[in-house]
């Protein structure tokens, strides 16, 4: 049984099988772990919901929940995993408790199986998009390919058997004319059977050892930054307009938050001469949004390079939000780019850009942090002042160069806020050549490797002050 | 899909209706409700699918079942998605399949209660006062003066007292400010207004409320709260070749199909303004204009400007779409235009 989670309301009803509500509760109570806000209302509303559709209906049922629970696409896109693995879970868990297990024989023994028709079936079935067949062929291809060598991780066996069954989403043109492989797989069909197959090997698994393997959190990866080269452009730009958005709230939520907290001493003197020195009438400082200044420096060496496009990109789209934006990228030596980004919008072109004109690999390619310092005071040192803001997106490996966080220091001294992003997991800081501690005594560090942190840290950025 | 002749008769009858609904605000069809065409409750899934179906809009899973427990909840609907999926028509779809009358809120910025729920009709509360100027006492003319007589109905009052169950629209609800937002609380909450002069108005009926969103901006976690979710998405290709058969029958299964790949493969691309279901179904009617019968490199040139409206996607589509169509005919593939 999975284990209950965090008490909600003093604690989880008593779950004896057969009783769904504790059940839903408990479903409830996960999605809250994966940060999707579920109130007693959305529970209340869920119950009502369910009294109208049929449970039979696997569909009818997920959506009748979906509808009162999830109410963002986002919150859906994680609801659509949470409801996979707390189901699959509980099914497999009431499974072990009452000792049913699937009957193993039911498509004879793997020798009786044709291998070659096997791997067109299966592709014929991916190719025209049937989804019923898909659950018996993953479990059919189990037993031709599976058998035996399990690796114990789940993914490299699905993987292998994918390669067995020579899936793949690229254009195969040696092979015969009919073959429905020829002309590549579509991707999400793949994945789809991908998801079966791994739903299989996990259901035997729990069969074979009669117990439920540990809970895994949801892979932050699923929300994790764009990060290799060919990413999915439209979700870059989606990033973008919610950030956008969601900027484009804040400030009136902040507004009314802050609105009459600060009483501006000097224009209630003034006002009081008109009730003769006696302070009848309180005046109250402005609160504006914040219009920062802002310097970013970011590393495009190739470790990080597709995150800095990436930020830097952001933050253009985002430039109304600033008084003032300058971007500098770096691996030896700094170079300015901001005309690159106000004249691309296109993430794909800037990024091109970058890396064609920006020069900044002087002979190693290796990020020389000391010397990025050291130019960067030189050539903007001057202009730095306390309304400025200075970003620095990087993983901070020097590849054994001396750091120079003296240098570092003034800059982080002369500017008013200095910010540093890691787009490292904080597990991997000061590990290896990173030498993040050193700098994080004079700036603020933030990791920022998924989009709510990158979120996260532009709403820190633009919060409004009072002024 | 039913068959041809009965979604016909669906249709005229369910136009007859919304002619009605649309001029409904006015007082004049308050008196006699549209008790003929009223559908009674819908009790199963299946039953509001068809129903939508039989009203000329196709559902997917979710909306069906969104809709039938909107019904039965009784709790607003808040429709997400991008611009041209069909949210608002899903409202008119429901309010002819439902007979009900469909009221509508446009929302814009700077909607204010006066717009949206009532306002007092000084004019008339003027001339009142003058004609009882001399005799009366203060006391009468106020009882007289916030009466009923003198408000004027707005869309949300409007949908509050009317007298047969309606379906209240509120459409790009994004649109206004979040102080408008939560002055709707209550109404979706309680379907109940509170006028400081006349006290308390609660809902006679229950009216299905739909919300529409183009997500332009985060609506409140309050709002969210009290209402039932549905996102609307783009359709697969099957359903909305679907769709594009029903609106342009005309249309020959495999122009239909070809259109509908090509739309679907455009909206792949990352465009600033993917085309929407409004979009291929425009699409399709001016090939059915044009006489065109096949989509060739060609065709496409002349018309994509149907489903591509920014400069520089125009430029994008051209390129990547160009080399997926076999190039022109030679013969003239637009049999009634001369060649240009």
């Amino acid at each position: 049984m999975p284990p209950p989670g965090k008490p909600i309301f003093g604690g989880l009803p008593e779950r004896h099988p057969g009783a769904f509500d504790g059940e839903l509760l408990a479903f409830a109570d996960e999605l809250r772990g994966e940060g999707v806000a579920v109130g007693t209302s959305e529970i209340l509303d869920s119950f009502a919901a369910l009294e109208h559709v049929a449970w039979s209906d696997s569909s009818a049922f997920r959506e009748a929940l979906a509808t009162t629970i999830a109410k963002s696409q986002e919150d859906r896109r994680v609801f659509e995993l949470v409801f996979e693995r707390f189901f699959f879970r509980a099914v497999e868990a009431q499974a072990v408790r009452m000792e049913v297990s699937e009957p193993q024989a039911r498509f004879g023994s793997s020798e009786e199986l044709d291998l070659d028709e096997l791997r067109r079936q299966i592709a014929r079935a991916l190719a025209d998009g049937s989804e019923s067949d898909l659950r018996d062929l993953a479990r059919l291809a189990i037993a031709a390919f599976g058998k035996g060598e399990g690796s114990g991780v789940l993914g490299v066996d699905v993987q292998r058997i994918r390669r067995a069954l020579g899936l793949r989403t690229e254009p195969q043109p040696d092979l015969p004319e009919d073959d429905p492989r020829r002309d590549g797989i579509a991707r999400d069909q793949l994945r789809k059977f991908e998801q079966q197959l791994r739903r299989e090997l996990e259901r035997e698994l729990i069969e074979r050892t009669a117990a439920l393997p540990p809970k895994r959190p949801l892979s932050d990866l699923d929300r994790a930054l764009p990060s290799g080269p060919v990413q999915d452009l439209a979700a870059v730009h989606r990033v973008v307009t919610q950030l956008k958005r969601r900027l484009a709230t804040q400030g009136r939520e902040l507004r009314g938050h802050t609105r009459h907290a600060h009483v501006d001493v000097r224009a209630t003197m003034r006002a009081s001469l008109q009730t003769g020195g006696v302070p009848v009438e309180l005046r109250y400082r402005p609160v504006r949004p914040r219009r920062p200044e802002i310097y970013v420096l970011c590393d495009v060496s190739t470790s990080v390079t597709s995150a800095s496009t990436f930020f830097l990109s952001v933050l253009h789209a985002l430039h109304d939000s600033f008084r003032k934006l300058r971007s500098f990228v770096f691996i030896e030596r700094i170079s300015e780019v901001t005309d690159v980004f106000e004249r691309e919008r296109d993430f794909r072109a800037a990024a091109a850009a970058v890396s064609r004109d920006a020069g900044v690999a002087d002979v190693s390619g290796y990020t020389d942090y000391g010397r990025v310092w050291t130019e960067f005071l030189t050539l903007i040192g001057d202009e730095l002042h306390r309304r400025a803001t200075v970003i620095v997106l990087g993983d901070a490996r020097t590849n054994g160069r001396p750091p120079r966080e003296d240098v570092f220091a003034q800059i982080a001294a002369r500017a008013g806020r200095t910010f540093w992003l890691n787009p490292e997991p904080r597990l991997y800081w000061n590990y290896g050549d990173s030498v993040i501690a050193a700098y994080e005594r004079h700036c603020q560090a933030f990791e920022c490797w998924r989009t709510d942190q990158l979120e996260d840290f532009v709403k820190a950025l633009t919060k409004p002050v009072v002024a | 899909m039913a068959d041809r002749a009965d979604r016909e008769a669906g249709h005229d009858h369910a136009g007859e209706q919304s002619e009605m609904s649309r001029d409904g605000s006015d007082e004049r069809h308050r008196g006699n409700p549209i008790v003929a065409g009223m559908t009674d409750a819908p009790n199963t899934v299946e039953q509001v699918a068809d129903g939508l179906r039989s009203v000329g809009y196709l559902p997917g899973e979710s909306t069906s079942l969104v809709a039938f427990l909107a019904t039965k909840l009784g709790k607003p609907v808040l429709v997400e998605g991008p611009a041209g999926v069909g949210k608002t028509e899903l409202a008119k779809a429901l309010s002819r399949y439902l007979g009900r009358r469909l009221v509508r809120l446009q929302c814009y910025e700077g909607l204010d209660e006066a717009k949206a729920l009532y306002e007092w009709n000084y004019r008339k509360q003027l001339l009142r006062i003058q004609t009882e100027a001399d005799g009366a006492g203060w006391d009468a003319v106020q009882d007289d003066i916030f009466g009923e007589e003198f408000l004027l109905e707005r869309p949300l009052m409007t949908a509050i007292v009317s007298p047969e169950p309606v379906v209240l629209l509120i459409d790009e609800i994004d649109k206004t400010d979040q102080e408008f937002e939560a002055m709707l609380l209550e109404l979706l909450s309680d379907f109940q207004i509170s006028i400081p002069e006349l006290g308390r108005i609660e809902a006679r009926t229950h009216p299905v409320v739909l919300l529409t969103s183009n997500n332009s901006r985060e609506l409140t976690e309050a709002l969210k709260r009290r209402c039932l979710y549905l996102w609307l998405d783009y359709p697969d290709i099957e359903h909305e070749l679907e769709i594009v058969r029903l609106h342009c029958p005309e249309l020959s299964e495999t122009l239909a199909r070809k259109l509908v790949e090509v739309v679907q493969f455009v909206r792949e691309l990352d465009l600033k303004k993917p085309p929407s279901i409004a979009e291929s179904i425009d699409w399709a009617r001016a090939l059915l204009l044009l006489g065109a019968e096949e989509i060739d490199g060609r065709t496409f040139r002349e018309t994509m400007s149907v489903i591509v409206k920014h400069r520089t996607d125009l430029d994008t589509v051209a390129e990547r779409v160009g080399v997926r169509l076999a190039p022109a005919q030679p013969q003239a593939h637009l049999g009634t235009r001369p060649a240009a």
